[in-house]
């Protein structure tokens, strides 16, 4: 199935989700700046096709699991980007209460098993949900994201070799953006992510990670073989990293040229743009009404979250446990 | 003497230790951050910019950065200690030793008494701990009495520049595996550090200042609340002696007996949690050895029984502070 056979209204809510995404990303960059926005944040700008491509094949109730750079997966996921503003402001009305931050949103109702602190503790846990899926019977599957460093945690192993005994309904994706925090991909790997993979019997899909729709017709195989009870699949995606590791990173190890190459020839958004006007599908006029639709949105949220109270003190020790003890 | 910062006295001592004895090799993930790639060698200078310089001085196979795989390098530390070579191994949050426990608590706690005495373990483990920084519940605790549970784990938890030198280069040239805890929060407090090199023995506290009134026992980060509480309560007339432990394991239990039973009023600062902590365990100590001279019950100022917080409002709030450690204390000695 050729991904192009999206629908007009389809390929508009494509694109307008990997904007918001941008958009979301750059505004918090900017929101850092101004202090507002405590703490540190892992931007996902630049992957945005991954996660859209991946989740466009999932149902609401399908679960996701995913990693310290979890804004991206969130909102392709669905989750609400009022409250996810708000909780990187820390505020009462924040996807967690204020409680969560950045690394830690979550929002089970949209099936988003949180983003996460420890890097590949994804992996395991979203194992776990596709073993609910498949024992209760819900036709569910699970979707864990990682990242390049991920895959040298012995945890990630542990996890394949898991779902291919147990024929989980279950999609790795590896997002190999090249780097695990300031340390490059091929100073800490060895062989290929993809024969770890196949050792396990697991078939594996590597895909541009700039381009929806590769990612999406991928997304699409392995969905299906998991739905179908064909066990896991992983994708291996390659993807470019706009944004240093943190927004507190100077990124001086990777030079000028090759940081402005990136954004040059890796845009999933131009590429898009590129693909949809070749078939014209959608209209250039259109995509800019979206790219100021997403802007307004964005800015609605910063405002909302600027505005809404701080948790009480009292919160500091509910939700511990069921009922304090 | 010269004036340092924290971040600075770790960076010496590292330089000093590994300059003398070529066995002292370093690993952890981003210890100079950037390797492999096209950019700026040693961009990182190591997460925090303590291990920056050493790659230069001495050369990547004694200076390794690692893949994210704390169970393997963490382990591979031990097993290099057991074998000839002092490694420090590096845990960038002390949270991720969550993924490496049994190489720290059943491996290199255990090998020198299982195999009867026969083995030695010269193994650093530095971590960086503590709240503050609003980075959430995952990067944030103090996990410190995990480790001080532990027999055959020593456990070190600097509060001042001076300190973080002597007891660093005291860790390395120590034969046992020891656990050396960094608060994020006191990297860049400034003060006194020697240039020479210097070491200061495990189990020997620290007086941070000496008063009559009340004892207060305060551990890393916490030694600066303890402080300012200190000088707050010496303007409404109350003299506070501060103790520091500088290590929980071993722990001086002689200077902190000897204080309260001269002093009597103990109040303990301590940003753990309060279940089963350091804070309870010297309470108990204290209670156990010298209840007869203790004029009030001791006071415990610490977090609460809960997992950090993001809010900024509610970490603040999380932390103990100046203000509770007063508190605590005008209560015992108002008595
Ligand atoms: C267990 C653990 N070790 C180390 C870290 C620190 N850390 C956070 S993100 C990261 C790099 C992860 O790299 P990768 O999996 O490639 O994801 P990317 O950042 O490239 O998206 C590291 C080392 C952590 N959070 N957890």
């Amino acid at each position: 199935m050729s991904a192009l056979q999206l629908s007009h209204d389809e390929l508009v809510n494509v694109y307008r989700t990997m904007r918001t995404i941008r958009r979301f990303e750059e505004r918090v960059m900017q929101e850092m700046a101004t202090g507002d926005i405590p703490g540190n944040t892992h931007l996902y700008a630049g992957q945005e096709a991954s996660a859209v491509g991946v989740c466009l094949q999932l149902r609401d109730d399908d679960y996701i699991s995913s990693t310290h750079r979890g804004h991206g997966h969130s909102i392709a996921k669905g989750v609400d980007i009022d409250s996810m503003m708000a909780e990187l402001f820390g505020r009462a009305s924040g996807t967690c209460g204020g409680k969560g931050g950045s690394q830690h949103i979550a929002d089970l109702r949209k099936g988003m098993l949180g983003a996460n602190g420890i890097v590949a503790a994804g992996a395991p846990i979203t194992c776990g949900a596709a073993l609910s899926a498949k024992l209760l019977g819900t036709g569910q599957v699970a979707v864990a994201f990682a990242g390049d460093g991920a895959m040298n945690e012995g945890v990630m192993s542990e996890s394949f070799n898991l779902a291919k005994i147990w024929m989980l309904p279950i999609i790795f994706v590896i997002e190999d953006n090249g780097f695990g925090e300031a340390t490059a991909n091929a100073f800490v790997s060895a062989g290929s992510f993809t024969r770890r993979a196949e050792s396990y019997d697991i078939p594996t899909i590597e895909v541009d990670g700039t381009d929806v729709f590769s990612v999406y017709a991928a997304a699409g195989e392995a969905v299906e073989r998991a739905r179908a009870g064909g066990g896991p699949t992983m994708l291996h995606v390659h993807v470019p990293r706009y944004y240093g590791h943190y927004s507190g990173d100077p990124d001086t190890y990777r030079t000028p040229e090759e940081k402005a190459a990136m954004r040059r020839e890796r845009d999933c958004l131009s590429n898009f743009r590129q693909r949809v006007k070749e078939v014209s599908l959608v209209e250039t006029a259109e995509l800019d009404a979206v790219d100021e639709q997403v802007e307004a949105a964005i800015g609605r949220a910063v405002s909302a979250a600027r505005a809404a109270p701080f948790p009480p003190t009292s919160a500091l020790t509910t939700d511990v446990y069921v009922k304090y003890l | 003497m010269a004036q340092k910062s924290f971040r600075q006295a770790l960076n010496e001592a590292l330089h000093f230790e590994m300059g003398r004895d070529p066995r002292v090799i370093m690993m952890g993930e981003d210890l100079t951050g950037g390797a492999g790639a096209n950019g700026v060698k040693d961009a990182w200078g190591g997460p925090f910019g303590v291990t920056r310089g050493l790659l230069d001085a001495f050369g990547p196979e004694r200076i390794r950065d690692t893949p994210i795989s704390e169970a393997a390098f963490i382990g591979a530390a031990a097993g290099a200690a057991l074998t000839g070579l002092r490694p420090i191994a590096e845990i960038m949050f002390v949270d991720f030793a969550g993924v490496c426990l049994d190489q720290i608590m059943n491996q290199a706690a255990k090998f020198r008494y299982m195999f009867g005495g026969r083995a030695k373990t010269p193994l650093v483990i530095r971590a960086t701990y503590g709240a503050g920084s609003r980075s959430g519940s995952q990067h944030t605790q103090a996990l410190y009495p995990i480790f001080t549970h532990i027999p055959g784990l020593k456990v070190v938890i600097p509060s001042t520049p001076y300190d973080a030198k002597g007891l660093l280069l005291q860790a390395i040239r120590d034969d046992d595996p020891v656990i050396f805890l960094e608060h994020k929060m006191l990297y860049d407090t400034v003060g006194d550090v020697p240039d020479g090199a210097y070491t200061i023995p495990f189990g020997e506290a620290r007086v941070a200042r000496d008063g009559k009134d009340v004892l207060i026992i305060a551990i890393g980060r916490m030694v600066q609340v303890a402080e300012e509480a200190a000088r707050k309560l010496a303007s409404e007339g109350i003299s506070a002696a501060i103790i520091d432990p500088r290590t929980t394991s071993p722990l001086d239990e002689d200077t902190l007996l000897d204080f309260t039973e001269t002093i009597g009023r103990v109040v303990i600062v301590d940003e753990a949690n309060p279940r089963c902590s350091v804070a309870t365990d010297i309470s108990a100590l204290l209670a156990d050895k010298c209840f007869d001279a203790l004029k009030a019950p001791i006071k415990l100022v610490t977090a609460p029984h809960a997992p950090v917080p993001y809010a900024p409002n509610l970490e603040d709030a999380y932390i103990p502070s100046a203000d509770a450690v007063v508190k605590a204390a005008t209560s015992i000695v108002k008595r």
